[in-house]
């Protein structure tokens, strides 16, 4: 089994409307909204979120009126700033690292377990999907990522799937970081623009580092050619696979509007053709069927 | 006055309409580019780097010496970060949320601090806007402190324009956090539409004065607007959906400055801001 991971460094390069247009060439696939914190992949899959489930991510310090005296050492300890001149305690700031808990010399101090989100699995008309909705405000987004792609993994094996397909979160922190570990391989979705530039080159340091195979895909490419040869030229320097080019292309919104993917919409149009292409590559890349060795980090 | 420019989702142009503004105000301003896992604003502003610094947390580092293995530094650490054996302890760096807990309970003086690099922060200048922004160090998680870094620099008689990370979690609310006043960046599709829905809410918790830019209007439907107006969120600004202006930004160009009618609307967006932020003052 195999898991595809699709990431972008910035996010809006593409990256949803590309997946969800995976998702109708791939067989045999279970689908993973890895972008909890603001998932967008539901809008065109329509999952029927037929199981949903809480996610407990953390805990919270509540402090207990009555049995406070007002000492002020939880203000003293608490490295989060957490602690308010009334001993009350600002349920955003606050960490949940329970230190105040243990130290409260009256034990004045709560700590009930947090509801962080929801996560589901549903049936899409592409096969099975694992998704999820960080809380608003919530921490732990590294946490809900780990647990929905073990989830697909569950799925998969139970079910002899042969991929996962997992859409990404943006940036390069703990919920990215928590998305690739024991990846077969992730594909950059990037942006020819100086800003696409460098955010790629960011996601493709951390993919290095957790010694994950990447691939680059660069979409809107008529852009800036210029930008879109830079981005290929830095691809090859620091071996990352080309896998395509996509042209700026209005269907993509279009179809998105309809909740439709391209090849629902419009599956003969230029850019039908090219993901499919893309597509094409991905699947001969050669680090996308061998077996990939043990990387790295899953207690994060 | 501090503006924090925010967005559900990343690619909205958050950076285009935070770092035009700064250009276009008459007035003396900062730009504090708080998206540290991919900063970009200054690609844009090509700011003079003038100082860096990084931005460091403690660990925990075990005296083996003094230590007696009682596991207090274990039992009280929430995130793992800690093992003690029989006759070691480990540490594990990237698990540590430098909550300090280990320090304070060792009955035997045994942790001591070591130094952890989660990113950097750079200062600099472009063209009369002072600049500073974060760097997350790569396969570090700990963002939060990064920004609380950058905006420690906050100076309360100048305007700060706060270029916010995407999301809604954590990283988010550190850069929206006592802000007066959110301005809220989308683009009118429906994915535009649903991560704009998570980030009122978001504001809304926060309860900070708020306001709404369409960039790229024109590209996908109406739904964007209608919820607006059903929300009463005010647009102050729309910035059509327009090649040219795609291209200016894949060079790494000012819109204002390639395009100079724009500055007056940026302006005009700032005057809003202004009498919105005063409303939200008169009304408190
Ligand atoms: S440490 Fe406990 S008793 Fe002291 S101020 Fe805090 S909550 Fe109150
Ligand atoms: S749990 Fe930790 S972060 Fe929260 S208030 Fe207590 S000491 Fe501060
Ligand atoms: S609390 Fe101090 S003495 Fe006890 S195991 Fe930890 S380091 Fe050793
Ligand atoms: S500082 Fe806090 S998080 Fe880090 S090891 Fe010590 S107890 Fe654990």
């Amino acid at each position: 089994m195999r898991e595809l991971v699709i990431l972008s460094g910035k996010g809006g390069t593409g990256k949803t409307s590309i997946t969800s247009a995976f998702a109708s060439l791939a067989e045999n696939m279970v689908m993973c909204d890895a972008d909890v914190d603001a998932a967008d992949l539901h809008l065109i899959l329509k999952p029927d979120f037929k199981v949903s489930s809480n996610f407990k991510g953390g805990y919270e310090a509540v402090i207990n009126p009555d049995k406070c005296t007002g000492c002020g050492r939880c203000i003293e300890i608490c490295k989060f700033d957490a602690v308010k001149e009334l001993f009350e305690i600002d349920p955003i700031e606050c960490e949940g690292c329970g230190v105040c808990v243990d130290l409260c010399p009256e034990q004045a101090i709560d700590f009930p377990e947090k509801l962080c989100g929801q996560w589901y699995i549903s049936n899409t008309r592409f096969g099975p999907m694992v998704h999820a909705r960080l809380g608003i405000a919530q921490e732990n987004s590294g946490k809900l990522v780990s647990l929905v792609r073990q989830e697909a993994k569950k799925i998969a094996e139970k079910g002899n799937f042969d991929l996962i397909l997992t859409d990404g979160p943006p940036g390069i922190g703990c919920p990215v970081i928590a998305s690739i570990g024991q990846a077969t391989a992730i594909l950059i979705i990037a942006e020819p623009t100086v800003s696409g530039l460098h955010d790629m080159e960011r996601v493709g340091q951390l993919s290095k580092r957790f010694n994950i195979p990447a691939m680059v895909c660069i979409n809107k490419f008529d852009l800036n050619l210029d930008q879109t040869k830079k981005i290929e030229e830095f691809a090859k320097k620091t071996h990352i696979a080309v896998v395509g080019r996509i042209h700026f292309d209005r269907t993509f919104t279009e179809s998105m509007v309809q909740e439709k993917n391209i090849f629902e919409y419009n599956p003969d149009s230029q850019t039908g053709i090219e993901v499919r292409q893309v597509w094409d590559k991905i699947l001969s890349f050669p680090l996308f069927n061998t077996p990939v060795a043990n990387n790295i980090l899953q207690h994060l | 006055m501090i503006i924090s420019v925010a967005s559900g989702k990343g690619g909205t142009g958050k950076t285009t309409v935070s770092t035009n503004l700064a250009r276009s105000i008459d007035q003396k301003v900062q730009v504090f580019d708080c998206d540290v896992e991919e900063p970009d604003s200054h690609l844009f502003l090509n700011p003079v780097i003038e100082k860096k610094e990084s931005v460091i947390a403690p660990v925990p580092e075990i005296d083996l010496e003094k230590c007696s293995f009682c596991k207090k530094c274990m039992n009280i650490c929430r995130f793992g970060a800690i093992a003690v054996l029989k006759k070691d302890v480990l540490c594990f760096e990237n698990l540590c949320h430098s909550c300090g807990g280990c320090f304070e309970v060792c009955p035997e003086n045994a942790v001591m601090e070591k130094e952890r690099s989660l990113g950097e922060v750079e200062h600099g200048s472009s063209n009369g806007i002072s600049f500073i922004h974060g760097r997350l160090d790569i396969s570090q998680v700990m963002v939060p402190p990064i920004i609380k870094k950058i905006r420690s620099y906050t100076n309360p008689d100048i305007v700060t324009i706060i270029d916010a990370p995407p999301g809604t979690s954590c990283p988010v609310i550190a850069a929206m956090n006592k802000a007066d006043f959110i301005l809220l960046v989308t683009e009118p599709t429906p994915f535009g539409l649903h991560d704009l829905k998570l980030a009122v809410e978001t504001v809304r918790i926060l309860g900070i004065p708020h306001g709404l830019v369409i960039n790229r209007a024109g590209l996908g439907n109406d739904d964007v607007k209608i919820y607006s107006e059903k929300e009463n969120l005010p647009i102050l600004m729309e910035i059509p959906f327009d090649k040219k202006i795609a291209k200016i930004y894949s060079k790494g160009q000012m819109v204002v400055e390639q395009l100079p009618e724009y500055k007056e609307k940026f302006q005009n967006l700032f005057n809003k801001i202004s009498q919105l932020v005063e409303k939200g003052r008169q009304e408190k």
